[in-house]
């Protein structure tokens, strides 16, 4: 176990829950879908790029992010979906670039492929736009140093972990992670942070992110 | 009635303790459910499981029903089968008898709740009693393409509501009021989905008289022309032709759902002559459906139209592979391939179903997939967590809400 000296700040880790509002949008052509790709809510953005970290904790048929799946599998549009499964989610700061992004994506396959305009997608097959309600409530667990900090990591639901990890640098916009901005700040362990920052969550499954952070700060750590 | 620790084996503390946070933030707040029957159909079923639950944490939770006649429910009846997109004659008077009633139940039951919650259209009209408590209406039912008179005519209503749910994305409508999409639920430690003894599910085939010497298809489902029995019936007699089965059609009645007898009979004219189909109308007995669904080889869910589709997510959770429609809320439970096969007509519901029966190692394998599938999503665990933040959502507007 990783022992340190104690924090300037404590680390209060929150959970995050969520529930899933329904828009009563849906489109059925790529026309219609990049139409609303550029005007939704933000948290329909967040919620197509990011539904499939909570809900696949297992090895997943499907490519992670609703806007892929439905490209391919519905429209049969299979180098657009591949141009959107790759997408690099981590590279983008906020909401708004990333769905800039996508809609660039959208636009220029469409200027090239203009055949691409005319499929519709079948009968009960449209993309039903969503978004998500996030909930944050603090949690009983809090650490004054690193070990304390490793021990509760370990103990703490998944969600916390993806509260901490994508709801707080994406959907809320701060710079980093909540633990590496932590470890930095009030831990002092330049190091660790960055190795923790500088891992791709979206390539993890949330226990599997869980494991390796363990591992980072109990090997790098001094005893 | 299984209390909630005994979930964290199936679920896991953290589930649990997320639960035990949440009803405390609804401390003080009576949650009043309002439905048209106690038993019969899935949402009295989810009901009888729920309120205990969420008393249980501590959450003030109480279920009333409406009162009604035989010429209420049959109207509620049409409207349900509108809603679901099926041509039925809407008189003047079924809407006559629903307003009637409405107005019996509007002076009669006390809406006390702080969280008055709607289940599905028969007490929809409560609504003109809503006054500064916060009222949701909850459709169970698939209205994705829905007759537009009924669905125009309860509009009226739902336009008054403070929120709405849907069990699947192709439900929602544009509303004025918020939709939540929130998937409902099998509990994994009811009787009809715990684990059984052989001896159990043995008996249980020696009651009915069912041997077990070829493999065995069932559709477990009320006899409603909406879950196709029929169809169900000569998808098995494509597949006979070729892999010697039984098939097994078992189902109880709703005490809001006038129309059952009626199809039974047609069911029991379609196998007339052939032994190998066992057609069971059961008394609600949970333990047979259990060990009917167990003793399958294969189970079938061959719907025209669902509010959810429930029997699909209890046949997942014992492994079983099934087939089902590409319908409601069961593409929700089922990716093709993956977790069981989905089918959209009589002769793809014959072929899958011939896939299955001759490939028990594919079988297995999607019916295992199903299983975690269920386990991750369709749990009461997970809808209790999601009702929770529904009523705390009434009073806490955002997309990002700090509790």
């Amino acid at each position: 176990m990783a022992e340190t000296g104690t924090a300037k700040e404590p680390f209060l880790f929150y959970t995050r829950m969520h529930l899933t509002e329904l828009t009563g949008l849906r489109a059925s052509t790529l026309g219609q879908l990049l139409k609303l790709v550029k005007e939704v809510n933000g948290s329909c953005i967040y919620h197509h790029t990011h539904r499939f970290l909570q809900q696949h904790q297992y090895l997943s048929p499907e490519p992670p992010n609703d806007f892929a799946y439905w490209v391919t599998e519905v429209l049969g549009e299979d180098e657009l979906g591949e141009r959107l499964a790759s997408i690099d989610v981590v590279q983008f700061s906020t909401i708004r670039s990333l769905r800039d992004k996508i809609a660039a994506t959208i636009e220029s396959y469409l200027a090239k492929n203009p055949m691409a305009k005319v499929r519709f997608s079948g009968e009960n097959e449209e993309f039903h736009f969503m978004k998500s309600i996030s909930f944050v409530i603090p949690t009983k667990y809090t650490a004054h140093d690193l070990g304390e900090f490793a021990d509760m990591l370990g103990k703490v639901t998944i969600d916390s972990i993806y509260y901490h990890i994508f709801e707080a640098r994406l959907r809320l916009e701060k710079d980093t992670n909540d633990f590496s901005n932590w470890i930095r700040t009030s831990i002092g362990d330049e190091r660790i942070a960055r190795e923790i920052s500088q891992l791709d969550p979206y390539t993890f499954t949330l226990e599997g992110l869980r494991s390796r952070m363990v591992r980072i700060i109990n090997s790098r750590s001094s005893y | 009635m299984a209390k909630i620790d005994e979930y964290i084996p199936v679920v896991g503390q953290p589930q649990i303790d997320d639960l035990r946070l949440l009803a405390e933030k609804l401390r003080g707040k009576v949650i009043q459910n309002i439905n048209s029957t106690s038993v019969g159909g899935g949402v009295a079923e989810i009901l009888s499981r729920m309120v205990p639950m969420l008393k249980e944490l501590g959450v003030d939770a109480r279920w009333d029903f409406i009162k009604g006649g035989e010429r209420f429910f049959e109207a509620t009846k049409k409207f349900h089968n509108a809603l679901h997109g099926v041509n039925v004659e809407l008189l003047d008077q079924d809407f006559d008898v629903f307003l009637e009633t409405s107005r019996n139940n509007i002076e009669e039951l006390n809406t006390y709740g702080d969280v008055v919650f709607i289940h599905d259209p028969q007490p929809i009209a409560l609504v003109d009693k809503k006054a500064g408590n916060k009222w949701i209406w909850r459709c169970h039912v698939d209205v994705s393409e829905p007759n537009k008179r009924v669905w125009d005519f309860l509009r009226g209503y739902i336009d008054r509501y403070d929120a709405s749910v849907f069990s699947a994305p192709a439900f929602s409508q544009k509303l004025p009021v918020k939709q939540f999409l929130i998937s409902p639920s099998i509990d994994p430690l009811s009787d009809k989905n715990k684990d059984l003894p052989q001896e159990t599910i043995d008996a249980v085939l020696e009651k009915y008289g069912i041997p077990k010497d070829k493999p065995i298809v069932t559709q477990i489902s009320r006899f409603d022309r909406l879950k196709d029995p029929l169809g169900v019936i000569q998808v098995y007699k494509q597949v006979k032709k070729y892999s010697d089965c039984r098939l097994v059609l078992a189902g109880g009645g709703a005490s809001d759902d006038p129309e059952s007898a009626e199809v039974l009979l047609e069911v029991r004219e379609a196998a007339k002559g052939d032994p190998d189909i066992h057609i069971l109308l059961l008394a609600q007995n949970d333990i047979e459906i259990n060990a009917l669904q167990r003793a399958s080889t294969v189970i079938m869910q061959k719907s025209l139209r669902e509010g959810f589709g429930l029997t699909v997510s209890e046949a997942l959770w014992k492994a079983k592979p099934v087939v089902a429609s590409n319908v409601g809320g069961i593409p929700l439970q089922i990716a093709h391939k993956y977790s069981g096969l989905l089918c959209n007509s009589i002769e793809g519901a014959g072929f899958s179903l011939k896939q299955l029966l001759h490939s028990p190692d594919y079988a297995r394998k999607l019916g295992e997939n199903g299983r975690e599938h269920v386990k991750n999503n369709f749990l009461i665990t997970r809808h209790l967590k999601e009702y929770m933040l529904l009523f705390l959502s009434l009073y806490h507007p955002g997309d990002i809400v700090y509790l």
